[in-house]
């Protein structure tokens, strides 16, 4: 599943993230990276934008580069 | 004893001018709540204990092979400059995050100190970190520090002293991922048994960096014998890595090693008493703020509400400076018997730098505001409640921080765009800054604003103002970005920094920097050019004129009326034949299908230099053409009585749309990269100004 199709309030695992090495590293820059937990906090209209929180970091991101991100929901 | 060098080095918006601020007892650098407020490096010197601390203040960097351009000013200064200590600042209440920039920071093997800022927001959150055990396992000194309360910056400072002091630093006790440790065992044992050492780097170190594929050890190895042996070893081991990792990018396997490290670290030394499903202040206000349907309604509301403040809350004051500066110049003109020097100082000098300051409660409230925004948060939520706005146009979220600070002044807004990591993006938010008018084109705004539709609507007007501009600035960066800069978009990935109530020191300081800096012109650069205005308006002499009308004047002496009027007649025909009316007459042939008179014309071009200089130069030139009124609001009735609705309209245009200032001029060309980009810049903005000028004056007219 990917981190884009969550909805607020959700919660995931990351397993895999499939992009280009820049945003890869940005990602793990803010501690964003497999096996993280993140949780979606908020959406923006038409989610065009998504807010995540992750070990405490909020981070807001376009749904583009959630699409490359593989997540497993917790449930 | 010489001066110890210490560079500042932590993620983004962690508080290190802050804590420099803090340290050195000063205010000296500019901080704010979002990352990016930093974006060169600055030095600050000052003493403690008999020792000179030389502290530099480096842009945050999220790591060190930062991709930005103000990260790259960072990752520069830490690998080529001569230092002798690393204050790594860390935000206690991220600390796992942060950490990671520390782990690179360590493979430069200098001396270090951990700051672990904002320790009082840690407290509050139920965070309990043990700082002993962080430092067992880093192997530098940690301290708690708040640059907010002052708490434990005496001891970084004391630490500093022993870290500096000190001959080497302790080794470190990071501990990989149980198959990266196998690996580095068997290296490191095997280099021992050989008894080969490789500079001062431990056989442990020399093992990591094999297997982290360090470049440079790869070379400094290659001429030694043990090579050799080596390589099969090197092999097989990474083998084993690849399979526990499920990946062969050395990248990903390093990102992967070091979250789980600084993962391992958190869990080991920091203790949270709150339950994870309670819900922070942050996340509660976001539900608000971010909301899905009301996030964008808020936002404008707070813009409208700050442009109404700026009109209706400014003009109190306005009154009263107003009647002052009146008071003032008619008292000083009182005083002085000379004609000529009393012309000089009252309606040359009080007239242009009065017109001027009397602007200054618009300007402190517009700045009020847009510190609000930069201190408490906002501005990044804002950004990514417009991202998705902007990009339609071609712009990224993040530019939305430049293009606000626009609105107070164009100069630091052009260096904030360096926080923009992609090129493109940053040349497009640089051309496109200038259509957010800055608070310097406020005081043109709002006196044609208050002269053409009166106290009531001008609030309306100027947000409406404020946001055409705005709207036509995303129109030419989607102009820009699908003529001029095609390309790749940058993805949109950006740290929401908790919410912070404004310290209201901290907006005082901003505030009154602005406000000084904005009289301080107003007494040096304006004061200059409104004497020089009026030079050129005065001079040259025209006795010729003069004895014409004088004896037309004596003809008609009984004639009270008709005195008037030819004397009126006289001072209108002197200054149309000045050295202002000279060049204004020269170039109005080029405003004149947009209706402006050569006054308006010579205001334009005034404003080139500063846009300040608009005002300052229309009360000169409407000031010297009627003198028995210097009450309250003369400037705008005259401008109503001189101008018609769709010239000031037309006007109001103009001013939105062309060139900044002088030295925002110089800024641009600088951060743009080039002259040329201010030719085009010159070129485009004149175009479009006297286009949509010429439209509006149409249209209404």
């Amino acid at each position: 599943m990917k981190l884009s199709q969550l909805h607020k309030g959700d919660r995931a695992i990351i397993i895999r993230i499939e992009t280009n090495e820049d945003l890869k590293s940005r990602l793990f820059s803010f501690g964003v990276g497999k096996g993280s937990e993140v949780s979606i906090e908020a959406c923006s209209m038409k989610k065009q934008t998504m807010e995540i929180e992750v070990d405490g970091t909020l981070i807001g991101l376009r749904a583009e580069e959630a699409k490359e991100i593989e997540v497993e929901k917790i449930v | 004893m010489s001066a110890i060098k210490i560079v500042l080095a932590g993620q983004p918006n962690v508080g290190k001018s802050m804590l420099i601020n803090a340290m050195s007892g000063s205010n000296g650098l500019k901080v704010g709540n979002f990352s990016g407020v930093t974006v060169e490096k600055t030095e600050v010197c000052f003493e403690h204990h008999c020792h000179m601390l030389e502290m530099v203040d480096l842009p945050g960097t999220y790591s060190i092979a930062g991709f930005s351009q103000e990260e790259k000013v960072a990752h520069n200064y830490l690998l080529n400059e001569e230092y002798d200590v690393i204050i790594n600042v860390l935000d206690s209440t991220h600390l796992q995050r942060n950490l990671l920039l520390t782990l690179e920071l360590l493979k430069l093997n200098k001396k270090m100190v951990l700051a672990l800022n904002m320790a009082d927001e840690a407290e509050k959150e139920g965070l309990e970190i043990d700082v002993k055990q962080i430092e067992r396992i880093i192997g530098v000194p940690v301290v708690l520090v708040s640059a907010d309360t002052k708490e434990g910056v005496e001891e970084l400072l004391t630490r500093i002293h022993d870290v500096a002091d000190s001959p080497y630093r302790d080794n470190s006790n990071i501990v990989y991922s149980h198959a990266f440790e196998e690996e580095v065992l068997s290296l490191s044992q095997f280099m021992d048994e050989k008894g080969f050492h490789l500079r001062d780097l431990t056989s442990r170190e020399v093992a990591i960096r094999i297997l982290f594929e360090d470049k440079a050890l790869y070379q400094e190895l290659h001429d030694e014998p043990i090579m050799m042996e080596l390589q099969p070893r090197i092999v097989d081991s990474l083998q084993h890595i690849y399979l526990h990792h499920e990946t062969k990018n050395m990248k990903e396997l390093k990102s992967n090693e070091y979250l789980a490290i600084v993962r391992g670290i958190r869990m080991e030394t920091v203790k949270c008493e709150r339950h994870k499903s309670v819900k922070t202040l942050t996340k509660k206000i976001d539900d608000i703020l971010i909301n899905k349907y009301l996030g964008v309604p808020i936002f404008l509301f707070f813009m409208w509400g700050l442009f109404q403040l700026t009109f209706t809350l400014g003009a109190i004051p306005m009154d009263w400076i107003d009647g002052a500066i009146g008071a003032f110049g008619d008292w000083i003109g009182s005083t002085i018997s000379n004609d000529f020097l009393r012309s000089v100082v009252v309606d040359g000098m009080i007239a242009g730098v009065g017109a001027v300051l009397l602007f200054l409660p618009n300007i402190i409230i517009l700045y009020i505001g847009i510190a609000l925004l930069e201190t408490t948060g906002y501005m990044s939520r804002v950004a990514f409640l417009l991202d998705g706005f902007f990009h339609k146009f071609g712009l990224h979220g993040k530019s939305f921080i430049p293009l606000v600070t626009g609105f107070g002044c164009s100069v630091p807004a052009y260096m904030a765009a360096r926080t923009l990591k992609s090129e493109k993006d940053r040349l497009i938010t640089l051309f496109i800054i200038g259509f957010m008018s800055c608070g310097a084109r406020l005081p043109i705004y709002v006196l044609f604003a208050g002269a053409f539709f009166g106290a009531e609507h001008a609030g309306n007007v100027l947000f409406i103002i404020y946001i055409s501009g705005a709207i036509l600035g995303l129109v030419m960066a989607k102009a820009l970005r699908v003529f001029v800069f095609k390309g790749k978009d940058e993805p949109f990935v950006m740290e929401m920094p908790k919410y912070r109530f404004p310290s209201f020191f901290l907006i005082w300081h901003t505030v009154y920097n602005n406000a000084k800096s904005y009289v301080k012109k107003a007494g040096t650069f304006i004061l200059a050019a409104s004497v020089l205005v009026w030079v050129a308006a005065t001079f040259p002499n025209q006795p010729i004129l003069e004895k014409s009308y004088e004896t037309q004047m004596v003809n008609v002496q009984n004639n009270p009326d008709e005195l008037l009027r030819l004397s009126n007649e006289l001072k209108m025909k002197k200054l149309e034949n000045s050295y202002l009316g000279q060049i204004g007459k020269a170039t109005q042939p080029f405003f004149a299908p947009l209706g402006f008179d050569w006054k308006m014309t010579v205001a334009l071009e005034a404003g080139l230099a500063a846009k300040e200089v608009v005002v300052s130069t229309l009360s000169v030139l409407y000031a010297i053409g009627d003198e028995e009124d210097e009450n309250s609001n003369a400037l705008a009735r005259e401008l109503k009585a001189n101008v018609s609705f769709a010239s000031a309209m037309a006007f109001i245009v103009f001013v939105m749309i062309y060139l900044p200032c002088l030295a925002a001029s110089l800024v641009f060309a600088k951060e743009a990269g080039g002259y040329k980009y201010l030719v085009y810049l010159f070129i485009s903005t004149t175009i479009t100004a006297w286009v949509l000028s010429f439209i509006t004056y149409r249209i209404l007219l």
